[in-house]
């Protein structure tokens, strides 16, 4: 009996505690109903579609245009990410100051608060008549309704997913290597830019990875502040949202094809920065 | 001469400039360059970085109160008393019980498998579990308009039974299940798989069946990690935008959540209104903010040591 499941269930190791069958079982249909088969849906709306057509679509002035926009706002947005996110982390882990735990808290409004919530709020400080954007009219400075705004937008989605990465790889980090550096006549700056940077590299390549994909496909913040200018602020998720009311199906399939691919490449690249990340630094316990 | 020596022998690793003589001199007197930046250093980057925070975080958040009250209590309680606001607010409560109900279910039900068994594929299917953070929210509502809309894949099924998915409730509490999926079962996988099999092993053995070795052992082990789960997942689910955007047909009164009114509110330039409602899910986020952080030192607690 123990070697005929034993056979059957390879897969597993055996185990004394009950329900795996149907725990597995469960858990691989609802993941097929709600995920994979929808998914697959899109992959098999896009192969439907001929090259040429795929083609077509892909090459439109203003599909490129869309892409554009999404990817390279995405990428800048990350990037200052990356430097803030990095300094905000450093001053929430090394530095005291008045209701810190309120600042470290705050910092995960981003991801609390609606994306439409924050859409509205961006645009109205950034207009012409906002807290800010009245500051810099002034200077000649537009930032509601041009790619501007989706910056600003995509900067606020993507920052916790800098300092929550970066934040406990640098908590971790063990003192004692800065004092040696420190001890054996290094400067503070080479300190920080020779033992700190190094190793927390690769979990601030990790934030600004998770912090790009999730501007790339970021919509709900972004379409307010946008201005949605086609060709000019206009991302690619509002662009498949408008093939669709168009009920240009090919094109909003298309177009979502390729940013799920992008998204997967990213998922991979993450995962990849992830194992590197808990390979070094302060990981290890 | 004698104290300048270690300077010397610093000089060939620090090739971005040698050390400074007062430098060296202080570290031999003991007051070495500590593991902190000079106060003027220390004080500058802290101003900076909330100045930051201040400028992207703290003032879109205080503004969305501001703009909700700046036309009076009696405008903002009329905002919300509209009839199509208290339908929003219905449907979002709705949406967002059913569907943080599946996932509760769903991730307990998977993290038993993946936490208390070794199985062959296992991170495999955690990543499958995790892929719909890293899908587009547009996206997410677009394959299901693939798979049930007038055009869709299961069209002429669902028109001969005359089931409608798109433009109703069900797609709606479709595409948030999707956009919420991890959520629940990525806190209780990590710390289930921490927390081993050992317990359970010994209440099966003690004669105990596996629904009350669940109830009585797993359950109890992961209640907080659980709770912090339904927190965040129902955030995102009253919260969610573009996947039910999509899937909506923004239909006044039927199908418009919370979110997809203020979006609407805002576009017929009923900006006070718009805040108005937009402040309730404000005020849901600093409170699960709250609670997440409450909750956090709770969770130190479930941690196996």
């Amino acid at each position: 009996m123990a070697t005929a499941t034993a056979s059957r269930l390879t897969f597993r190791k055996p185990s004394v505690i009950p329900g795996f069958g149907l725990t597995f079982g469960l858990t691989l249909t609802w993941l097929c109903l709600i995920v994979l088969l929808p998914l697959s849906a899109l992959f098999l709306k896009t192969s439907e579609l001929s090259f040429d057509r795929l083609l077509v679509i892909m090459s439109n002035a203003r599909t490129l245009h869309a892409l554009q926009i999404s990817f390279g706002l995405s990428l800048a947005a990350a990037a200052i990410n990356l430097v803030f996110g990095g300094l905000v982390v450093w001053v929430l882990v090394r530095y005291d100051f008045p209701f810190k735990r309120v600042v470290d808290a705050i910092i995960d409004i981003p991801f609390a608060l609606p994306t439409a919530v924050a859409g509205i709020a961006l645009t109205t400080l950034y207009a012409e008549n906002g807290w800010i954007g009245s500051l810099l009219a002034p200077l000649g400075i537009q930032v509601s309704f041009t790619p501007l705004g989706i910056l600003v937008a995509l900067v606020f989605i993507g920052l916790p997913f800098v300092v929550r990465t970066v934040q406990p790889v640098l908590a971790d980090l063990d003192a004692e290597l800065e004092d040696a550096a420190a001890s054996l006549g290094a400067t503070r700056g080479q300190t920080i830019w020779r033992v700190v940077l190094p190793s927390i590299w690769p979990a601030l390549l990790t934030g600004f990875a998770m912090a790009f994909a999730r501007a790339v496909g970021e919509y709900g913040s972004v379409i307010f502040i946008a201005g949605n200018l086609p060709g000019v602020s206009e991302i690619a998720p509002l662009l498949i949202v408008i093939r669709l009311e168009e009920f240009r199906y090919a094109d909003a399939t298309a177009i979502a094809s390729v940013m799920l691919l992008a998204s997967f490449v990213l998922l991979f690249i993450i995962n990849r920065l992830q194992h590197w990340a808990e390979s070094r630094g302060g990981r290890e316990r | 001469m004698s104290a300048l020596e270690p300077a010397a022998l610093a000089q060939p690793l620090a090739s971005d400039g040698p050390p400074t003589l007062t430098k060296q001199a202080r570290a031999q007197n003991g007051h070495r360059p500590a593991r902190t930046e000079p106060a003027a250093v220390r004080i500058a980057l802290t101003l900076i970085a909330l100045a930051f925070l201040g400028l992207f975080i703290g003032l879109p958040l205080l503004l969305v109160f501001v703009e909700a009250f700046k036309r009076g209590a009696a405008a903002y309680v009329a905002a919300l008393s509209d009839p199509d606001a208290l339908a929003a607010i219905r449907l979002t409560l709705l949406v967002a019980a059913i569907s943080v109900t599946a996932n509760v279910i769903f991730g307990l039900v998977a993290s038993w498998a993946i936490a208390k068994f070794e199985f062959a594929g296992k991170s495999l299917l955690i990543t499958l579990i995790d892929l719909p953070f890293s899908v587009s929210p547009v996206v997410a509502g677009l394959i299901y308009v693939l798979l049930f809309g007038s055009q869709g894949l299961l069209a002429a099924p669902l028109q001969a039974w005359d089931i409608k998915i798109i433009f109703a409730l069900p797609g709606i509490v479709l595409a948030t299940i999707f956009v919420t999926f991890p959520f629940v079962a990525r806190e209780l996988i990590p710390l289930m798989q921490e927390q081993g099999t050992a317990e359970e092993e010994a209440a099966i053995s003690l004669g105990a069946s596996g629904l009350s070795t669940f109830f009585r052992v797993t359950l109890p082990n992961v209640k907080w990690a659980l709770l912090y789960g339904v927190l965040l997942c129902n955030a995102r689910a009253m919260g969610e935008f573009g996947a039910v955007s999509v899937v909506s047909g923004h239909v006044r009164g039927l199908t418009n959540t919370m979110p997809l009114h203020i979006e609407i509110l805002y576009n017929e330039y009923q900006f006070g209104a718009s805040f108005a409602v937009a402040s309730l899910l404000a005020l849901l986020a600093l409170v699960t903010l709250i609670a997440k952080t409450v909750l956090e030192s709770r969770l130190a607690e479930e941690e196996p040591r």
